[in-house]
């Protein structure tokens, strides 16, 4: 951060534990950074109020006293952008965390200053624009291979417009000039000489030329989120559940798998040991799609539960920033952050500390627009620049509703501007059955886009498959009540083939283990032939009841083993889901024959 | 003193306010936030504090020992110009120490090899190794399915008048790593270490805990620190940080296995709570301040590995869920931050079954990186999964017969209640005394299967069940 010199230097007057209050900081701005203290601590300016600067403090503030001095930087909390964010790892306040380990060892000391993104790494510039071309904000000057998956677009910076004089191809570091505009720089006349090093404030949203409705689906390869309950590009989505229902491994599967180009991970006031895990299993992991590392297209932002609480609100912003950014290149970028209550928190904890009144069960009022600004930065866009890209940057949030109650404000004020809700029940985990995603409570607003995408790219029944296995999930449940009344036995056929075939939809189908090679992961068209199956097994089911045949013995029939085991049937190998199609109509058919000539029999001996 | 420190202290008289264990001093400048102060009484006790907040010359101060005999100027406050420390040194191994961090033995003091600041600084992710050694507890229903594992932080989620302290005990003495033939004696028995803090218990669960290590010869691998229920409550917000910064000295520079139990965290948020009530705080749920999630998150943070270390920090914290409510803050915070949780259950305790361990609501999140081929068995994580589905069948299946009678229970039904009622039975019950291998606990686990017909258990891998189904079934 480079500090100005024309503000005036601060005098702490009060601490708090994050928060700090000085004075004689005419000059600084609100949301300015500052650094605090004699070990020039990273804070940022949260309120003005005549000569008291509250500032929050990114660092932990022992050792920080009143009288000690304030120094101001005339700059608002900003992410440095550029090639290198890719595969790295970054606290809540871009402090590069692989580096300070390496430099300073396993415990991240205060006061340590490490620019994000190294400046003696060299990178390849291959320019696209030539000179003598009008460029303007959003055009791509040229691509940088940042990594094997991921080419980087260098992009004309916001304000920026003209010609340009001068661009070449080169191994240029971050700060070096790699094009000329002209007639924008400071002072005014010079050129504006572009870098690969861009910087934005964290607290505004990076402009797009227009929003669009989103209208294709982002590929989970988790059945229940899939075909039941699907989130779109573009989309915004929840995941609300009591400890130990399964948020993190669900946050965890969608990073892996969904099928977006960029992945940004924001560990949100979590654990250390999953961070740890993501660190260490996200290089060994290959992407579906290209085979690759997944580390090859995963941004990491880690601020643990005991980082400080300060630094832990500012890494939502972080994270969705940098996400905004490779958005903007044109890709489809998905953002999940774990956990938006510890976020919450940490703004509760820091409204309390500036005295403020408080809102429901103390976090502050404007807790709801927060949320709902964060959530707005999702979407599906049209890029600045003049080629017309499209970017998409979905956003998936976790919630921790204390005691799992969902009545509390952080899951209230996230359901009012999320599309999808998937809520985890604490039962359905108790019983191992992962995800623990409740399909009666669930619900997903773009169902009608991804049926209209799925109809046509995958198979027409995909909807009338979804609508009749909800129905009978739903209808299952109906029964159950009816079981816990009068038991089993007084349910007719009909009613305990539907209980079975539900049984068979939750265990077959809806579950899924997320350690299983080929379990873990379910491409769209896998979904829909499993389904299909299950499914077909009960019309066909249906029918031989009402020929008469026993449903014991439809039950019994080998052919449901078979279906049990398709989930672990690799994609390549179609030719085994004809096989057990054709075994449940063989099953049935051997079935029939029996009845038939049983009744024949009987006929003939009455 | 050395002079540097002379340098730094300051000392002062006037006292503004006293209250709660709580007193606001004026007139002192160059005060940092955290520092530690020393309060002399004319008595010539020595009470010690914290700094809380400095608003210009108004410096908050928390005191640890309570705030008895404090008055507006009879007292002289001095700033040490430093935060809490603690003296670590390999001779802890086999001492006792008071809620101050205080020789309370009787034996000699110690010689410190080194001072360190008890809040620690936070771990960088990027230095976490992945925890992922299973360690044996001889316990089935930690084994078989809620694994533990070297640098986890697996908490005991109990209720007032439940075993947890013999539950605690008997982790304590059979805790072993599995011997994977590389690993054998190497480390040998002196790089385990057990670190016990006690937060507000009664003397004699602490001194159950204490006489166990004594008769089982652990004494000599424990460093114990006790503040008991007669102690000073704001005492217990610095014993789990001094008892963890022993640990990571004990982990990290002499390459220990340490296993450290806290008891009792509900205890410990009490008295935070009693602090945050003093300073008129915003309250959140029931009381308790809004950031008891991040203050107890810095205390079960600290446990874990760190890459190019061999020692590790295992954590089992034990905490009291008041009226057996897990929606309670400190459990329910709790289980946010810890990788997983332990419940005993007191119906299962009033059932004769012992340990209580409900394995419904229990929970390993760092199971699945311990178990399986080359660390317990390969079947194991696909029995403990089918284990619990079908508990889960048979305990709702219970329910139901309890309603409707045995009869209405269809006969697979039928089978799961059979297998739930001899699961408690044959697979929770065991005991204090018994030390289980994972091989006998897993072999348990299917002899129990083995009552299910062989098409019911969908959750094992057709491979493994053609191998271990009905094993072990000879014998009953």
């Amino acid at each position: 951060m480079t500090e100005g010199t024309t503000k005036s230097e601060g005098v702490i007057t009060r601490v708090a534990g994050p928060l700090v209050v000085a004075n004689g900081l005419a000059g600084t701005k609100i949301f300015d950074m500052v650094r605090v203290g004699l070990l020039r601590l990273l804070g940022e300016v949260i309120e003005i109020r005549g000569a008291n600067y509250s500032i929050q403090v990114y660092e932990e503030t022992e050792g920080i006293g009143p009288g000690q001095p304030v120094y101001p930087s005339g700059e608002p909390l900003s992410v440095e952008l550029g090639p290198g964010l890719i595969g790295a790892i970054f606290d809540g306040i871009q402090r590069p965390l692989d580096v300070i380990n390496a430099r300073m060892g396993p415990y991240i000391v205060k006061g340590a200053g490490y620019p994000p993104l190294s400046r003696d790494k060299k990178w390849h510039f291959q320019p696209t624009a030539k000179e003598g071309d009008r460029v303007a904000p959003g055009d791509v000057l040229g691509t940088v291979r940042e990594s094997p998956l991921v080419e980087h677009r260098v992009m004309v910076p916001l304000g920026v417009e003209g010609e340009l004089t001068y661009i070449e191809e080169k191994e240029a570091t971050l700060e070096e000039v790699i094009a000329r505009i002209a007639g924008r720089g400071e002072p005014a006349g010079l050129p504006y000489e572009v870098t690969l090093l861009q910087r934005w404030p964290v607290r505004q949203p990076r402009p797009t030329h227009k929003k669009l409705p989103p209208d294709e689906p982002l590929v989970t390869g988790q059945r229940i989120l899939d075909t039941l309950f699907p989130v779109v590009k573009g989309g915004t989505a929840c995941v609300p559940g009591p400890f130990g229902s399964g948020k993190t491994v669900i946050q965890q599967q969608l990073a892996k798998w969904a099928d977006a180009d960029i992945i940004v991970y924001v560990g949100c006031g979590e654990r250390g040991n999953e961070m740890a895990d993501v660190l260490l299993s996200f290089p060994e992991l290959k992407d579906p799609r290209s085979g690759r590392p997944l580390m090859e297209r995963t941004v990491l932002v880690a601020n643990t539960s005991n980082m400080p609480v300060a630094a832990r609100e500012a890494s939502i912003f972080t994270g969705i920033t940098i996400a905004e950014y490779y958005r903007d290149m044109g890709y489809h970028v998905a953002l999940m952050a774990d956990s938006t209550s510890r976020w919450a928190e940490a703004m509760r904890e820091i409204s309390g500390r500036l005295e403020e009144m408080p809102g429901e069960e103390g976090f502050p009022p404007y807790l709801g627009s927060r949320l709902a600004t964060f959530y707005e930065r999702a979407g599906s866009i049209l890029c600045l620049g003049s080629e017309g890209r499209k970017g998409t940057l979905s956003v998936i949030g976790s919630v921790s509703p204390p005691g799992g109650d969902l009545s509390e404000p952080v899951t209230q004020a996230t359901l009012r501007v999320v599309k999808v809700f998937w809520s985890l029940d604490d039962r359905l985990a108790s019983q191992r059955h992962f995800p623990a995603v409740n399909w009666l409570t669930s619900y997903s607003l773009y169902q009608p886009v991804v049926d209209e995408y799925a109809g046509k790219r995958i198979a027409a029944g995909w909807r009338e498959n979804r609508r009749e296995a909800l129905r009978i999930l739903q209808r299952e449940s109906e029964l159950e009540e009816l079981v816990r009344l009068v038991g089993i036995e007084a349910l007719s056929p009909e009613d305990r083939l539907i209980m079975e075939v539900a049984r068979m939809i939750r265990e077959d189908f809806l579950h899924q283990n997320a350690y299983h090679e080929v379990d873990t992961y379910t491409p769209m068209e896998k979904q829909y032939s499993l389904l299909e199956v299950v499914l077909r097994f009960y019309t066909q089911a249906q029918e031989a009841l009402r020929r008469g045949i026993e449903l014991d013995r439809l039950i019994d029939l080998p052919v449901r083993e078979e279906i049990a085991k398709l989930r672990y049937i690799p994609v390549a190998q179609k030719e085994v889901f004809q096989r057990v199609v054709s075994q449940i109509d063989e099953g049935l058919s051997i079935l029939e024959q029996r009845n038939r000539k049983q009744e024949t029999g009987n006929r003939e001996q009455g | 003193m050395t002079f540097r420190e002379y340098l730094t202290v300051k000392d002062v008289f006037g006292i503004k306010d006293v209250f709660g264990p709580l007193m606001i001093v004026e007139g002192v400048e160059g005060v940092t936030y955290g520092e530690l102060t020393e309060v002399r009484l004319p008595t010539g006790d020595i009470r010690r504090g914290r700094v809380l907040e400095i608003s210009d010359s108004a410096v908050l101060v928390q005191v640890f020992e309570g705030t008895l005999g404090i008055g507006r100027d009879n007292v002289r406050v001095r700033f040490l110009g430093k935060g809490q420390e603690i003296q670590v040194s390999r001779d802890m191994l086999g001492r006792v120490f008071d809620g101050e961090g205080r020789v309370a033995d009787g034996g000699p003091p110690l010689i410190p090899e080194k001072r360190l600041n008890i809040n620690g600084s936070p771990i960088n992710p990027c230095a976490r190794d992945y925890p992922n050694e299973f360690i044996q507890t001889g316990i089935s229903t930690i084994d078989g399915l809620n694994t533990l594992v070297r640098g986890q932080k697996l908490p005991i989620f109990s209720g007032a008048g439940l075993p947890h302290a013999r539950l605690a005990a008997q982790i304590a003495r059979q805790a072993r790593l599995l011997s994977t033939g590389q690993e054998q004696v190497s480390s040998g028995t002196d790089a385990f270490a057990v670190v016990f803090a006690a937060m507000g218990i009664t003397f004699e669960e602490a001194d159950y805990f204490i006489s166990e290590f004594r008769r089982t010869g652990a004494m000599e691998r424990a460093v114990v620190f006790v503040n008991l229920a007669e102690d000073p409550p704001i005492e217990r917000l610095a014993v789990p940080r001094m008892a963890l910064t022993a640990a990571e000295y004990l982990a990290f520079e002499l390459d220990m296995h340490v296993l450290v139990i806290l008891t009792d965290m509900t205890n410990y948020s009490e008295a935070l709570r009693e602090v945050s009530a003093a300073r008129r705080e915003v309250p959140g749920r029931r009381g308790y301040p809004g950031y008891l999630y991040t203050d107890l998150a810095t205390i079960y943070e600290r446990a874990g590995r760190l890459k190019g270390k061999k020692g590790s920090i295992t954590q089992i914290p034990i905490l009291t869920m008041p009226e057996d409510d897990k929606t309670h803050p400190v459990p329910d915070l709790t289980g946010y931050i810890t990788e997983g949780q332990l419940i005993l259950s007191r119906t299962l305790y009033n059932q004769g079954v012992s340990p209580p361990v409900d394995i419904l609501p229990s929970l390993s999140r760092l199971k699945d990186k311990g178990i399986g081929r080359g660390k317990t068995r390969e079947d194991h994580a696909d029995v403990s999964n089918q284990l619990y589905a079908a508990y889960a069948r048979g305990k709702n299946a219970k329910e139901l017969a309890v309603i409707l009678g045995e009869g209405a229970l269809s006969p697979a039904d039928r089978l799961y209640v059979e297998f739930s009622e001899r699961f408690d039975k044959e697979f929770v019950q065991q005991g204090e005394g018994e030390n289980r291998g994972i091989e006998e606990t897993l072999d348990i686990g299917w002899r129990l299967l083995s009552i299910l017909p062989k098409k019911e258990l969908k959750r094992v891998r057709p491979e493994y069940l053609d191998k271990y189904y009905k094993r072990g079934v000879e014998g009953i």
